[in-house]
């Protein structure tokens, strides 16, 4: 089975998010007031083969830590789906 | 025999004949070692040089890591083989788990480019024998993503160990401690986000770098 993975990469609490920050301090000249804790991460998209959604989330998730985040920085949280759903 | 220093070229490297160049003036043999090899054909040091390492997709040194030649030079590391990455090189060093902490963005979201002072802050690395503690280096920077950060753990650990090599005089990027260069347990793993081997000539502004790239030399 094919399983569709979306993974949501962001700095972790405490890492300076001078993008982030950026857009922040640019909002109330655009007239937009009231905005606050704006981050900026990354959205990794792909498909992953594996016998059931359980399997497809581990193998989703090592391939995250392993090799899509830098632990040092930044987190994730990992969401997989059927890519194909029956019906 | 002139002391060979392996260069290590990936797609989007930059600044590896500035690499050796300067070890060549400074009486070494550069050698350029392309990334997809996996064997050093018995050089005596390695520079991991500046640049933009496989387009630094995903992050810097994320891809980088995973070429050939980085088993090679990890393997000569663990052997006690001299290191040394320079900017992109330190960020590749680092996600390659050589080197602890992670470089992020400069604060102020700005590229720097720039002169730099540095201090030296230990002697006790392949890349600062030659030079007395607090003595002051201008050297170059060149850089987004050069922002030193660790947790409080690893930073504790650094500075207990004497492994913080190089700090800014004045910090220009946000890195914790001004740290400007770190080294391994073992010492013969440096890693700086300064660029010495473009302060090896008075013409550059800087001859400054020279004792850096020399005391690799001394390492080899």
């Amino acid at each position: 089975m094919e399983f569709d993975v979306l993974v949501d990469v962001r700095l972790r609490g405490g890492i300076a998010d001078p993008a982030g920050a950026t857009i922040e301090r640019a909002l109330p000249a655009l007239g937009y007031d009231g905005v606050s804790g704006v981050t900026v991460g990354k959205t990794v998209r792909f498909t992953i083969e594996a016998t059931g959604i359980a399997e497809a989330t581990a193998r989703a998730e090592d391939l995250c830590a392993s090799f899509l985040i830098n632990p040092v920085i930044e987190d994730a949280s990992v969401a997989v789906l059927p890519a194909d759903p029956v019906g | 025999m002139a002391t060979t220093v392996g260069v290590v070229v990936f797609p989007g490297t930059n600044c590896e004949m500035d690499a050796v160049v300067a070890v060549e003036r400074l009486g070494g043999d550069g050698r350029m070692l392309w990334h997809a090899d996996d064997y050093l054909g018995g050089v005596d040091a390695v520079i991991v040089p500046g640049g933009f390492a496989h387009g630094d997709y995903l992050r810097p040194g994320a891809i980088a890591r995973f070429s050939p030649m980085m088993g090679a030079v990890a393997r000569f590391a663990a052997d006690g083989g001299p290191v040394v990455g320079i900017c992109n090189g330190f960020q590749v060093l680092t996600e390659a788990g050589l080197l602890p902490g992670a470089l992020q963005k400069n604060t102020g979201l700005r590229f720097l480019c720039q002169p730099t002072m540095l201090r030296v802050a230990t002697s006790a690395s392949v890349l600062t024998s030659r030079a007395s503690v607090g003595t002051e280096l201008s050297v170059p920077i060149n850089h987004f993503e050069g922002n030193y950060t660790c947790d409080s753990e690893t930073l504790a650990q650094l500075r207990d160990e004497d492994r913080i090599v190089l700090r800014y005089v004045d910090n220009p990027n946000g890195s914790v401690d001004d740290i400007a260069g770190v080294c391994s347990e073992g010492r013969n793993v440096v890693g700086l986000m300064p660029h010495p081997e473009r302060a090896c000539d008075e013409l550059l502004g800087s001859a400054d770098g020279a004792v850096l790239i020399g005391s690799l030399l001394d390492a080899a």
